[in-house]
């Protein structure tokens, strides 16, 4: 296969701070591309051949290359992880894009994921999320037997699809509004699912949500392009278990227990609209 | 160089092996709580081992500095364990308990690892199932509500518990759940992007670390009371594995050369089912799940180099070579066992696919047997993934499958506490030993991670601590000579790779180690191979020195710059690995010297003059390291040969 690739090359902040400037697209052209190449496989022969040659090489973020870690992710052609659903760009291969002449690659956009380098974002924003109360507050030891509390299979089930995010940010870059509503309604949806996140379920996505604004994410406005373009298929029901977890915490008596979580930012003024 | 202990000393408690964590647990020293918060712990690595130590030291009340080379803890690679994680629960009422999965692993471990550990790990490993189930990790439960679990290899009973094909997932992202509450908290300070460079020693005990930020070039050091490297395992060494790509030896090899002991290098895991290479530019290896070996029947062509398609070679110029050779375990045939036939095979000329460095797994009697639905519902979402990214379908074509590195067994030494040789350093998880021998049983490497960080170092390290404390136990300053110097060598070694202007990228001399380490230091070796590899190794580092391209930019993104970094210590570990297979002269586990084995081409063990961990000290550039053995006492289990007929 011979393929064009047009590349967004960005200077690091380093780099600007010196004098580089900020980014721009740039033109590639690779002749000898196997069609059982990974997208990725494309990427590293692309490396190769800038490195022998004196240019930079592209930087992007990758690791496991088997769909699992959650650090690759590029737009290509306008489609976050490429235009196969349901599957992380790693896990993408040239067979599937051989429709394609030309490929217009760039990183993540989101004020909340700025960029590194190049297709690498910082996604950090992601883990301060998830410190915000992404977790059961229990401590190593003194939990009771595993088959103490038995949950239903189908409950299990649920929370373990809701649990199966891999943080990738693929709902971000997809939203027209680069919410992280969804990444945030998978969380929110595995824990209050299960019988062991219910003390906290309240507390939990108040702050959660906050954390997420304080971020810089936008807000849901139901478009779904992030179900469309989730590779682990997390759906927009999790969003909607969201809301109703939402509204349950603002108007229940026990919000009062968590003054100071019941008063903060935007969702002080106005109901979320998650 | 460190003072290296006279003699080693593995510190295994006394008494019953019933007794002896229990009682160690009585005896240790403790911190008390208010002093905890006056102790700060360096952890490097945020996987399994790492990420539950981190939680646990802080719950505590230590301060926990955390580093990855990821851009989250998250992505560690033990977020890509599939098949699950054992423990003596026995909640299937099949007879389990914590001696029989001692039993199953020392065995499984071909009598290699070390018995007490063994046992402790075997010990604490229901208490990990009810912390992860505490913390809302959603394992397969049945239609009554209770969990679920299934068997694996190696063992009769069924303890393994497992989340779909995503158990190290969802372990992991429970640990993470643990980190980031205490991150809240401002117990723990995680660093994404930063990679342990250097482990830096003040008067021989371990003072702290320098980290290369990798996003901008920066080099700091860090301090602290004791340091944890738990930094996983080095199968990237073949190139081709089915670890992470930016998985490495760095931390534990740089470790090594300050004096750390390296044991049992030579002990790696061979994974039989994966997808094989499609061509020179293969980056990496996915793993097909064991449990694909209980309904596909694995074949090579009768006649070499037979290039027609398999559906055109008809069933009398099939050669089912494991039926054939395993009347009685047919493709169900222990890892290392098929993985060897299957190299056998390509190697002979009865390789197929385009490399010809793969044999077929046919599905056609299955279907034929069960229908595609039942088939569908036991491997469909395998079946999906191996159409993604080959392009065959298995419904209608065999599969194609080679084995693949997998797991290292081998790391540095510890002690029965998980301290390395040198005083304050700490190892835990696929990184050190000590507990799986010269093989590693399926679901038992989440289990090893989570039992280090979430039930062993808290003890030990306290006690640890509280001995130090003692005798006046100052935090090292950073700012120390010693630190200033560790940070000039990396400085020095970093302008060293960056100026270099030869011909070969650091992928290109890597995949030239991994075929020389996959060829000879893989799933079959011998002496004569084992000399080659060696002689091979060589040439590699001259070209390394001379002959490396590295892009020029120290103070962004690098990634050859990275990989040339870890490159340079994968060529020294691998000539470790060949020098330690070459001196054990016995086959056991996945070391498997085609010199010595029975009639039946089975391992055979040397217990008279092997029965020992090969533990291996640096002693200086083109000096030959030098070996501490530490010889293997079983008290309650006879070593006996493993047997599959």
């Amino acid at each position: 296969m011979k393929i064009t690739l047009k590349i967004w090359r960005q200077a690091s902040q380093e780099a600007q701070k010196k004098g580089a400037k900020k980014g721009a697209f740039e033109t590639y052209h690779l002749d000898d591309v196997h069609e059982d190449m990974s997208f990725l496989e494309m990427l590293d022969v692309l490396n190769e051949k800038l490195l022998h040659e004196g240019f930079e090489p592209v930087a992007f973020s990758h690791d496991c290359r088997e769909g699992i870690c959650g650090s690759c992710g590029v737009v290509i052609n306008g489609r976050a992880h490429g235009p196969l659903q349901g599957v992380t760009t790693c896990q993408l291969h040239m067979r599937h894009l051989k429709n394609f002449t030309t490929l217009v690659i760039e990183p993540w956009r989101a004020k909340a994921f700025p960029v590194i380098q190049d297709l690498v974002v910082d996604r950090s924003a992601f883990d301060r999320i998830l410190q915000a109360g992404g977790y059961i507050s229990v401590n190593t030891g003194g939990v009771p037997d595993a088959n103490g509390l038995p949950i239903g299979k189908h409950v299990a089930d649920e929370a373990f699809v809701a649990a199966s995010c891999i943080g990738c940010g693929a709902c971000v870059a997809a939203c027209p509004n680069a919410s992280a509503t969804l990444f945030v309604s998978a969380k929110v949806s595995h824990l209050a699912l299960l019988p062991q996140g219910q003390p906290e379920k309240h507390h939990r996505v108040e702050s959660i949500l906050t954390a997420m604004d304080n971020e810089g994410f936008g807000n849901c406005s139901n478009a779904g392009a992030c179900e469309y373009e989730c590779p682990k298929g997390l759906s927009l029901k999790n969003i909607a278990r969201l809301n109703r977890e939402y509204f349950e915490a603002v108007f229940s008596a026990s919000l009062e227990e968590h003054p100071t979580h019941a008063h903060h930012g935007k969702g002080d003024e106005t109901m979320h609209t998650h | 160089m460190s003072k290296l202990m006279s003699k080693l000393n593995s510190n295994i408690p006394p008494g019953e092996l019933k007794d002896k964590w229990n009682d160690q647990c009585f005896n240790f020293k403790l911190v008390n709580p208010a002093n905890k918060r006056k102790f700060d712990i360096i952890i490097v690595g945020s996987g399994l081992a790492g990420s539950s130590a981190a939680a646990s030291l802080a719950e505590l009340g230590y301060n926990v500095t955390v580093f990855t080379h990821n851009d989250s803890p998250r992505r560690a690679h033990s977020i890509a364990a599939q098949g699950g994680i054992n423990a003596a629960k026995n909640y299937q009422n099949d007879g389990d308990n914590v001696h029989r999965l001692y039993y199953d692993t020392i065995k499984g471990g071909d009598f290699r690892s070390r018995e007490a550990n063994v046992y402790r790990l075997a010990e604490v490993s229901a208490k990990i199932i009810d912390q992860c189930v505490a913390q809302g990790i959603p394992f397969a439960r049945d239609y009554g509500g209770l969990l679920d679990n299934r068997s694996f290899g190696g063992a009769q009973v069924s303890r393994t518990f497992y989340a779909k094909g995503q158990t190290g997932q969802q372990l992991l992202l429970g640990a993470y759940g643990a980190l980031n509450r205490q991150i809240k908290k401002k117990k723990v300070t995680a660093y994404s992007y930063h990679e342990m460079l250097e482990l830096v020693l003040i008067d021989g005990k371990a003072a702290g670390v320098v980290v290369r930020d990798l996003r901008n070039g920066q080099i700091k050091s860090y301090s602290a009371h004791a340091v944890i490297l738990a930094t996983g395992g080095y199968s990237n060494i073949y190139y081709l594995s089915t670890s992470a790509k930016n998985c490495n030896a760095t931390a534990i090899w740089r470790a090594y050369k300050k004096g750390a002991l390296f044991a049992n290098p030579c002990f790696t895991q061979i994974h039989p089912t994966c997808i094989p290479a499609s061509g020179e530019y293969q980056s990496k290896l996915t793993l097909m799940s064991e449990s694909l070996r209980n309904d596909g029947r694995v074949w090579v062509p009768k006649k070499k180099n037979d290039r027609r398609r398999p559906g055109e070679i008809p069933e009398g110029e099939r050669d089912y070579f494991l039926e054939r050779k395993y009347p009685s375990f047919g493709n169900l045939v222990p890892r290392d066992v098929a993985a060897r036939n299957i190299k056998e095979m390509c190697d002979e000329g009865h390789g197929v696919g385009a490399t010809g460095m793969a044999v077929y797994m046919d599905f056609q009697e299955a279907l034929a047997r069960l229908g595609e639905d039942e088939v569908e519902s036991r491997y469909g979402n395998l079946f999906e993934m191996y159409e993604l990214i080959t392009g065959d379908d298995p419904y209608t074509t065999p599969m194609m499958i080679y084995p693949a590195a997998h797991y290292t067994m081998g790391g540095l030494w510890v002690d029965y506490n998980l301290m390395s040789n040198i005083d304050g350093l700490f190892v835990l998880g696929e990184a050190n030993f000590s507990d799986h021998g010269a093989n590693r049983l399926g679901a038992s490497a989440l289990m090893q991670g989570l039992a280090d960080g979430y039930f062993v170092i808290p003890y030990t390290l306290g006690n640890y601590l509280s001995i130090k404390s003692k005798s006046g136990f100052q935090k090292p300053d950073a700012e120390s000579p010693e630190f200033k110097k560790a940070e000039k060598d990396i400085q020095d070694k970093i302008q060293g790779l960056l100026s270099k202007k030869g011909q070969n990228s650091p992928d290109e001399i890597h995949r030239r180690l991994g075929k020389v380490m996959r060829d000879y230091v893989g799933m079959a070796r011998n002496a004569g191979g084992l000399k080659k590899a060696l002689k091979e190794i060589e040439v590699l580092k001259n070209e390394f020195n001379d002959n490396l391209k590295v892009f020029e930019s120290g103070e962004s993104l690098n990634e050859s710059l990275e990989k040339a970094g870890r490159l340079g210590d994968f060529l020294e570990l691998a000539e470790l690995m060949a020098l330690d297979a070459l001196h054990r002269e016995e086959s056991c586990g996945g070391h498997f010297r085609t010199e010595y084995q029975t009639p039946e081409g089975e391992a055979l063990r040397n217990d008279k003059k092997f029965s020992y961990v090969a533990a291996w000290e640096y002693t200086g550039p083109k000096k030959a390291p030098k070996l501490h053995p530490e010889k293997l006492v079983f008290t309650d289990i006879k070593p006996s040969t493993r047997s599959y007929k």
